[in-house]
């Protein structure tokens, strides 16, 4: 699995792909430092960034690279390689290569700009840890997605289709939901629903430890209240982890009984 | 030495084999022949684990090879159409290949015998399909195991690549070796090959020596035999 994972990283490290998503994050970052001049208010306008970024890039990467990759997986496969490790090991050498660029690429104005030494070194490695899940979380959607189906266009379609529900569609549909069921107490439905959408909970995560719940909207003031600070912050990190390893499994599964 | 046990393999609704056997020996080279969509590729993409039967089993030096992954050790296996990733150069691919299968390997002298020397430090996107072919070649030749699998190996080669992969399939053939052979050209059939495999439509059709299949259908050559064995549509009653 590791030599797997070693050739693809490194692969991927030297693309330019790679090189202008770091790059990206680097600019916005040292932009929002520079025009915010305040490192509190920079995270908070990197939140939402990083919440749609971070999923929108690494659904688009998954299938990409799958797609790209389908050569080197064939020639990979007649190896004396488990299936298993193949593909684990090429999911998480793409994964590291595009959650490295972001930490570097975010990391690095925020350390330039003395962020270990201000109050808020706790809330911004929150928001890189976030930013680490969702790349992982939409990459591994979208590459386990590219694994199922043959058609790249289908493939690529369904996978945007997975990012705009539960970056736009999902809220909106639990929206009309409580709207609609209002006379009856929807506290549990609603964390509930937050739980089964990943841009959510780390929504969620970030707001309660920005302690900014005038944001966070009913769901959000209902979690606060209902969990406390940090049941609830772990609960969502749980999830999150939760979130990361269900789409391995599946791609574990799927890499097992796939014809090539 | 290689067990096909009742195997039945189907893709949706098309069925490619329908509870084959076959057994293979240790050493020799079995050419394993059909037309077109005969299930010669998905046969041996069964034996190398790539595609997965839905029932049957495959046994390989006594063992069941589904579900294992390390017998693919000795076994080295040319693809009918090499897909490399393009941005790869020559040498980062051998390289990636040996680090993989961390075996000894002797590339350099199919490197001078298929003349890549001057293609090493090139992209694999660039180099013509014959070059890849021979790229192919020396990926699946440079390690020294028992059992050779050649999917198509004369596809896009020069009349010269041609005579140096004969020679060289004869010398690993003097090594004792298995080597499985798929081809459409019946001239390396008749000139290298032990035995004959020929599949229609999933089912063993013939299964002998050149000779055997030369009498059976009064041909002076393979080529008109298997066409006597295929005009004569009613098959079932050669099935050996």
């Amino acid at each position: 699995m590791w030599k797997i994972l070693k050739y693809s990283f490194i692969d991927l490290f030297r693309s330019k792909w790679i090189l202008s998503y770091l790059f990206f994050f680097f600019i916005v970052s040292e932009g929002l430092i520079y025009f915010n001049g305040n490192l509190s208010k920079s995270v908070a306008s990197l939140m939402n960034i990083i919440l749609f970024l971070c999923s929108l890039i690494g659904i688009m990467f998954g299938t990409i690279y799958y797609y790209n990759s389908k050569e080197f997986i064939q020639l990979i496969l007649a190896q004396p390689l488990k299936r298993s490790s193949i593909f684990i090991g090429h999911y998480l050498g793409m994964n590291l290569s595009l959650v490295s660029a972001f930490v570097i690429g975010t990391g690095l104005p925020f350390l330039l700009n003395g962020v270990i030494f201000s109050d808020f070194a706790d809330s911004f490695v929150l928001l890189l840890l976030i930013g680490v899940f969702l790349t992982s979380i939409f990459s591994a959607i979208s590459y386990y997605i590219s694994l199922k189906s043959e058609n790249r266009i289908a493939g690529f379609g369904l996978s945007i289709f997975i990012w705009l529900f539960f970056a736009v569609i999902y809220d909106g549909l639990l929206m009309v939901a409580l709207l609609y069921f209002e006379d009856y107490p929807l506290d549990k439905f609603s964390l509930i629903a937050i739980m089964f959408n990943p841009i959510d909970i780390s929504r969620i995560l970030i707001l309660l430890k920005l302690d900014i719940s005038a944001m966070m909207g009913y769901s959000g003031a209902v979690f606060s209240k209902f969990f406390g600070t940090y049941l609830g912050m772990s609960i969502s990190m749980l999830m999150l982890m939760l979130w990361s390893l269900v789409p391995i499994i599946f791609i574990n599964k799927s890499a097992k009984s796939k014809d090539f | 030495m290689i067990k096909f046990e009742n195997i039945s393999k189907s893709f949706g609704k098309l069925t490619v084999f329908d509870k084959l056997n076959l057994e293979i020996g240790e050493s020799g080279i079995v050419s394993i022949l059909g037309p077109n969509a005969s299930g010669k590729t998905t046969l041996i993409k069964m034996l190398l684990g790539m595609v997965i039967p839905n029932n049957g089993n495959i046994i390989y030096q006594n063992k069941s090879i589904l579900k294992d992954w390390n017998y693919r050790k000795d076994i080295s296996y040319l693809p009918q159409i090499a897909h490399f990733p393009e941005n790869l150069r020559v040498k980062e691919l051998i390289s990636l290949v040996k680090n993989i299968r961390q075996q000894d390997s002797d590339e350099k002298e199919l490197i001078d015998i298929f003349k890549l020397g001057n293609s090493l430090d090139k992209k694999l996107g660039h180099l013509s399909g014959g070059t890849v072919q021979k790229v192919n070649l020396t990926l699946c030749l440079m390690f020294d195991s028992p059992v050779i699998v050649l999917d198509e190996p004369s596809n896009g080669l020069d009349p010269i690549a041609l005579v140096n992969l004969k020679e060289l399939i004869s010398r690993e053939k003097e090594k004792g070796k298995l080597i499985l052979l798929t081809t459409h050209i019946m001239s390396l059939v008749e000139e290298l090959s032990e035995r004959m495999v020929f599949l229609l439509e999933g089912n063993v059709v013939f299964d002998g020596s050149n000779e055997k299949l030369k009498t059976m259908y009064q041909a002076t050559n393979i080529e008109k035999a298997l066409a006597n064995l295929l005009e004569n549509g009613n098959v079932e009653n050669i099935k050996i």
